[in-house]
């Protein structure tokens, strides 16, 4: 690298009159009433969040389901894996890569007790139905509570709600009726918003309990899906209503809607069940190379060999191939002379 | 401070940097204001949804010429006598920029809020980072959002400016050269 000073760096080029202070001032004042027109006239976008006792009111049938999952272990966020639990079910590895597992447990959940057991507890306090309830489900033995678990499933695919209460045809579900429509009148209330929030403690502002409990419900990702916000909808760049969201995760975006990361099998070893680290990898690399592109012979040609700068410059190449006489051009005509020029050192 | 600016600089490829700087400093400011009322107070006051407005609108600003700042760069080839390091960092300060969105966009308290989370812990568990970041953990995104990632962003944009003032913009491609390029950053473009 050799240092030289701006004069001399500048010797064959015409130098204009310039002020930093003007030029900040302008764009800033610019840019202040362009967005204070749009903030005027657009506003922002705010869809109010969901919340439990909004999922089980406007859908309760698919809070029960969700709720039955999380108690049989057999929900998404139950069967995840790390950062949640050492289960398996949303692990992602790519080649050797397993960067899921070997990060290990961070943020414990444990859906079945916290999501259902513990909250029924709670509300069991002065009810002896509930707790008689819990009394037999709990002193069941394992493949019993399957049993019961597992015909109330299928049955809440013909589930009407009716009178506050989620009911199925009849059957042999043990107490897990009055569980879970006890779990639902609590959510209803509003009840459970708070116990999965409170987690013994008086502040909080951690909402993974909350969040992975409606994830696993079809309510939220309803919603989503009618503001085309899934994944297959463009819906990472995207935003509630028609504002504009995060466009510049296109690239990022992009890999969801495009083989191979979005189909079952796929090829490389690369498919829609390990898709986001696929994608984050992919993406990283494109990341790395265009952090690195002045020192990468080939990438850092590309702008040379694909001539866009002409437009960038089209008047400084005018210039170049007829140069304007003295009293031809309204603004400066000086050419920095080494040593007579602005002095700034320069380094090329 | 320079008082003269080559011609060549006279053109609006050259107000995508100065405005991506505007907006920044509109997007600190609402941000400042909506960090000083509460991560709630926009949701119910006119006011506080105005300055939310316009922080999205100045964010949104932000990206579209900080992004047609990156790529009239790329195409001018704006690494080439000794920039190499200006264009790093100002690819890093892109990248500071989409993870401080990121964290922006989960902190909003809304439903946009709350799915975007819910999706965005997938691809950070998968990564791994599920063990320094959980996306679902609000207090965590808004600290980072309102505290670490602006200030990084601020600071890596200064030195970014900085270099640009102490190098001065780079020479169109195909000038006479003002001295010999060096090979590891400007043999590139140099024709």
């Amino acid at each position: 690298m050799t240092t030289v000073d701006r004069a001399t760096y500048y010797r064959d080029v015409r130098m204009v009159p310039f002020d930093l202070v003007k030029e900040v001032v302008v764009a800033t004042v610019g840019v202040l009433i362009g967005v204070v027109i749009l903030a005027a006239v657009f506003s922002s976008p705010d869809v109010p969040a969901v919340t439990i006792a909004s999922w089980a009111t406007a859908d309760p049938v698919d809070f029960v389901t969700t709720a039955t999952g999380e108690l049989a272990g057999s929900s998404t966020s139950a069967d995840y894996g790390p950062p949640y639990n050492n289960n398996e079910g949303s692990v992602q590895t790519l080649w050797f890569l397993k960067p899921q597992s070997w990060a290990g447990v961070h943020t414990p959940v444990d859906p079945p007790g916290q999501f259902v057991i513990q909250p029924l507890q709670q509300a069991a306090v002065g009810n002896p139905a509930l707790t008689a309830a819990l009394s037999t489900f709990q002193g069941a033995g394992d493949d019993q509570r399957a049993a019961w678990l597992d015909a109330y499933t299928t049955a809440l695919a013909d589930a009407q709600f009716d009178g506050g209460q989620v009911t199925v045809v009849a059957g042999d579900y043990g107490p897990t009726p009055v569980l879970m429509n006890s779990l639902l009148a609590l959510a209803r209330t509003g009840g459970l918003d708070g116990l999965l929030l409170a987690n013994d403690q008086f502040f909080a502002t951690d909402y993974t309990g909350s969040l992975l409990f409606m994830g696993d419900g079809s309510y939220l990702s309803g919603l989503a899906s009618q503001q085309n916000l899934t994944g297959n909808q463009w819906g990472m760049m995207n935003e509630t209503g028609r504002y504009p969201g995060q466009a510049w995760l296109w690239l990022y975006t992009l890999g969801y809607q495009v083989p191979p990361f979005d189909q079952e099998h796929g090829f490389l070893g690369i498919n829609a069940g390990n898709a986001d680290l696929a994608i984050t990898v992919t993406v990283g690399v494109f990341t790395l190379l265009l952090v690195l592109v002045p020192f990468i012979p080939g990438l850092r040609d590309i702008p040379r060999r694909i001539p866009l700068h002409r437009m960038i410059w089209r008047r400084y190449y005018a210039e170049l191939r007829d140069p304007p006489a003295a009293g031809d051009v309204s603004e400066g005509t000086d050419r920095a002379q080494p040593g007579t020029g602005p002095t700034g050192p320069v380094t090329i | 401070m320079p008082t003269s600016q080559p011609a060549y600089v006279h053109s609006w490829v050259y107000l995508f940097g100065a405005i991506t700087i505007a907006a920044l400093i509109w997007v600190v400011a609402s941000g400042v204001v909506l960090a000083f009322f509460g991560p709630q107070w926009w949701h119910h006051s006119s006011i506080g949804r105005f300055f939310n407005s316009l922080h999205f609108w100045g964010v949104q600003v932000f990206f579209v010429f900080m992004v047609l700042h990156l790529w009239a760069q790329f195409w001018a080839a704006g690494w080439r006598d000794g920039r190499g390091l200006t264009w790093v960092i100002g690819v890093v300060t892109f990248l500071a920029s989409v993870v401080t969105g990121f964290t922006g966009y989960i902190s909003q308290q809304n439903f946009a809020a709350q799915w975007i989370a819910v999706n965005a812990k997938d691809a950070v568990n998968g990564t791994g980072m599920g063990a320094l970041f959980n996306p679902l953990n609000f207090g965590q995104a808004y600290g980072i959002h309102v505290m670490l990632l602006p200030v990084s962003v601020v600071l890596l944009t200064a030195a970014h400016i900085a270099m640009v003032r102490m190098n001065g913009i780079v020479l169109p491609i195909g000038a006479p050269a003002a001295a010999a390029p060096d090979a590891a950053t400007s043999s590139g473009a140099r024709s």
